[in-house]
């Protein structure tokens, strides 16, 4: 019976969160008092939710928490449901929310009534890079013949698939856009892992993949990476691929397409929260990425290993928040309530 | 091929380890428990065990876990025979002809012929994996978005026009099902459809939700007013059962061996367990002599769905391995688990990571032997579960199905929505409304709308996409023959006589 055990104890860990977070002891260093939650909004599978579990699997391996963390996915209305749970949970120290760059996009494009100044930020973890990938089967060798291939053909000829829709990966799509001056046609799919095989099953032309999620068709000489958009290659030395390593894929602004995105994975804590809370988890994150296994996820997804915490972090998201608004005006993608 | 046998045989060796036999044992244990309760599936199962495996090896987690998706599996069938409350969605299909079976007092004869099934569809899957893995990948390829909805399409045709019901209710039923799909967000366009701004509407109506409400909340309202006790007390309580069964079960291999086939399609496709519990009990319907009485109690109507959706079940994992797609929301949670214990699952794995890969694959075989072994033995006890007061066990099935709804999204309003659709359940069964084609509707109707949207979308708004390859024309021929069969079969009649049984060629 320890499975519905479980489940009626997360589901009482929510209701009695609220009473618990009055009734901590002030006297010394703030700690938690029952279960942690994580909410993940986005679905199981995804790149968020990968790193929540990830996580909370170093957490309990490395008894960094004298609490046990849960994971819960709460994926409506493109992560919606998830931030409004956080956003709706006040002061509730118990709770914390990994991000996507559907903390901008969602409620830019849906009109939800949320916006990351509703929660307290806690700490970046890392950022995801995009790589333009291609199909290995395809003659295109670098960026360059691809985009020379885009632009000597009529609009819409190139399929780009990508994960949802108005969220990052059409972003790019946009950006990419504008830079070669030729629409291509946006697929949406569920999800990286599957919009990775559509590419090598050749039903799409290319795909701006984050890299642990095509890694694996790359190793295999299936699909080909152009380039990174980023502002400087990814720093990852090891040979992945025949002689290749991460560090061997250009930047595409080096191949003439200026553009850059790089992607959020950071938590947030409901608004109203303690200093000392926030302390506890910004110090907790820090232990996480100190493990071995951290690293390791790290540089299988060959991530950007940005740490940042406090006025530093807020900053940051504010100067993202205004990229993406930009992008989502300039491709039309804000919701008309807005 | 030789060297394949071998590695096998090297996997056995390492699933017989005591210490990973205890845990397979455990896992198909809290996976049939994790099965029988609506709602909490072998997805969220395995997601809540999930951390408890990081400390061991990766063979032995994934030993663990993927016994608890087969147990998970076997267990989905319990409560739909016993109570007709699917406890996982392919389970719905079961339910047909299972519920009426136990009502009969065949809940032994029922829930052997599911167990068996499963078990044949399962060990026909693994066969199919293990000989066939890369060929299967390969195949695995080809569907883009025109043949993923040519799928769907097949799996609501062979299922449209089967109920007894007028057809105007059927399809009534089904749009209603369609409209309830579309809530939520638009996985096509980003913009939010028929919430009217309630926060609460965001998630849509979750098919699990929709299924408890309606099946089993609706059918203990039609208890309670039939008169608070259970039909089908007089089940027999002993093994003899079993063997009995057994002895009747050969005489379907056909039926069998078509459904094995349509789940491992389905599996790999990878269009899943569901749409494969579907079709497989449709075609079974349309093609079987029995066929007009299905829906009654029919063994056959049991054993098709159970076997495809357990082969489907079982050979979504392999693109799961080799691609790194998971066929199931359960392989999509063990995906995760994979990249956790720092495999990277692909084209690769299966060289690079012997011991971990053929470990999994003989625990397939293990885990079935073992879990049929475990659930055969259990058959009388859980036949005599219907001997318990409807009083006693009506507030539990309640309870159950109320943590079951809440567990989906965590999601108390998830609850309210369970009994709004028991009351709809049990209004439609009053007025002879067919629950199937909803429940088929809100299941499928996203999926089918999103591949039908994601291929005009690839073809600039062309319908000649559905006809541009020869897979995709095949299916889609398919599912047109199987739309008209009822008047394609008149007309056979009309031209060439009643010779028999006409029988449509496979």
């Amino acid at each position: 019976m320890s499975v519905a055990n479980k489940v009626l104890t997360i589901g009482t860990a929510a209701i009695a969160s609220g009473a618990i977070a009055l009734s901590a002891a002030p006297a010394k260093a703030w700690e938690p008092s029952h279960p942690i939650e994580i909410i993940v909004p986005a679905g199981t599978g995804g790149g968020a939710d990968q790193m929540a579990r990830a996580v909370q699997g170093i957490i309990t391996k490395h008894n960094l928490s004298k609490q046990s963390v849960v994971v819960i996915n709460k994926s409506g209305g493109a992560g919606g449901e998830g931030f409004l749970d956080v956003k709706n949970s006040k002061g509730n120290d118990h709770k914390l929310i990994i991000t996507l760059s559907n903390l901008f996009t969602t409620p830019m494009a849906t009109g939800i009534p949320f916006n990351w100044k509703d929660l307290t930020p806690v700490a970046m973890m890392a950022l995801d890079e995009f790589i333009l990938w291609v199909n290995a089967g395809k003659p295109y060798k670098t960026a360059k013949d691809y985009v020379d291939d885009i632009k000597s053909k009529p609009d819409n000829t190139f399929k780009m698939g990508g994960t949802g829709s108005k969220q990052e990966d059409q972003i790019i799509t946009v950006a990419l856009e504008k830079a070669t001056g030729k629409k291509m046609t946006y697929i949406p799919y569920k999800g990286g892992g599957a919009v990775a095989v559509q590419l090598v099953g050749n039903h799409i032309d290319s795909s701006v993949n984050n890299p642990i999620e095509a890694v694996a068709h790359w190793r295999a000489g299936k699909l080909r990476p152009l380039c990174v958009f980023d502002d400087k290659k990814l720093d990852y030395h090891d040979k992945i691929a025949g002689d290749l390593a991460w560090d061997s894929i250009p930047t595409c602004k080096s191949a003439g397409l200026n553009v850059e995105y790089l992607m959020l994975r950071g938590f947030f804590a409901p608004p109203g929260i303690s200093n000392d809370a926030v302390a506890y988890y910004v110090d907790l994150m820090k232990k996480v990425r100190e493990t071995p296994e951290w690293k390791k996820l790290m540089s299988d997804g060959a991530f950007n290993q940005s740490f940042m915490t406090g006025d530093e972090y807020v900053k940051w998201v504010a100067a993202a928040e205004k990229t993406h608004e930009e992008l989502m005006r300039s491709a039309g993608f804000l919701a008309k309530t807005n | 091929m030789l060297e394949d046998i071998g590695n096998l045989f090297h996997g056995f060796a390492v699933v017989a380890q005591p210490y990973n036999l205890v845990l397979m044992v455990v896992g198909i244990v809290l996976g049939v428990i994790v099965g029988v309760l609506p709602g909490l599936g072998g997805a969220n199962g395995i997601a809540i065990l999930l951390p408890l495996t990081f400390s061991m090896s990766p063979t032995s987690a994934i030993i663990m876990l993927s016994c608890i998706y087969w147990g998970a599996l076997f267990g989905g069938a319990i409560t739909s025979i016993l109570f007709n409350i699917p406890g996982e969605p392919w389970s719905v299909a079961t339910t047909f002809d299972g519920y009426p079976m136990a009502q009969k007092g065949k809940a032994g004869e029922a829930l052997t012929a599911a167990f068996t099934s499963s078990f044949v569809g399962a060990l026909f899957a693994v066969i199919v994996i293990t000989l066939v893995a890369p060929l299967v990948a390969s195949f695995a390829l080809e569907f883009g978005p025109p043949e993923i909805f040519s799928v769907y399409f097949l799996a609501f045709c062979s299922f449209v026009g089967l109920s007894k019901e007028p057809p105007f209710k059927t399809i009534a039923s089904m749009m209603l099902g369609f409209g309830l799909g579309a809530v939520g967000l638009d996985q096509m366009t980003g913009q939010l459809r028929l919430t009217f701004g309630f926060e609460s509407l965001l998630n849509g109506f979750d098919f699990l939700i929709a299924v408890i409400g309606l099946f089993g909340i609706g059918e203990i309202l039609l208890t309670m007013e039939e008169g608070l006790s259970f039909r089908g007390k007089t089940a027999k309580l002993n093994m003899k059962v079993v063997l009995n069964t057994w002895a009747e079960l050969p005489r379907y291999w056909m039926l069998s061996l078509r459904s094995c086939l349509i789940g491992c399609w389905m599996g790999i496709s990878p269009a899943g367990a569901t749409p494969a519990s579907f079709m497989s009990y449709g075609i079974a319907k349309r093609i079987s002599k029995r066929g007009r009485f299905f829906g009654t109690g029919e063994i056959e109507g049991v054993v098709a769905p159970e076997t495809a959706a357990h082969a489907a079940g079982t050979s979504a994992l392999l693109p799961m391995i080799s691609l790194g797609v998971p066929g199931s929301p359960t392989a999509a949670v063990l995906l995760g688990g994979l990249l956790i214990w720092g495999l990277q699952p692909g084209p690769l794995l299966f060289t690079e990571q012997k011991d971990f890969v053929w470990g999994l694959i003989a625990s397939m075989y293990m885990g079935n032997i073992v879990g049929l072994i475990i659930v055969l033995t259990c058959v009388p006890m859980f036949a005599a579960i219907l001997r318990i007061p409807f009083s006693v066990i009506a507030p539990v099935i309640l309870v159950f199905c109320a943590i079951g709804a809440y567990t989906v999204h965590n999601n108390t309003f998830d609850v309210v929505m369970m009994v709004v659709f028991g009351i709809a359940g049990y209004l439609m069964k009053k007025t002879n409304y067919p629950l199937a084609p909803m429940v088929l509707a809100i299941v499928l109707g996203d999926k089918a709308e999103e591949s039908f949207r994601q291929s005009l979308l690839g073809s600039q708004g062309s319908f000649s996409v559905f006809w541009s390859t020869g897979l995709v024309s095949a299916i889609m021929t398919l599912g047109l023959i199987a739309l008209f069969w009822p008047i394609i079969q008149n007309t056979w009649v009309k031209i060439f006589g009643s010779a028999g049984e006409p029988r449509p060629a496979e």
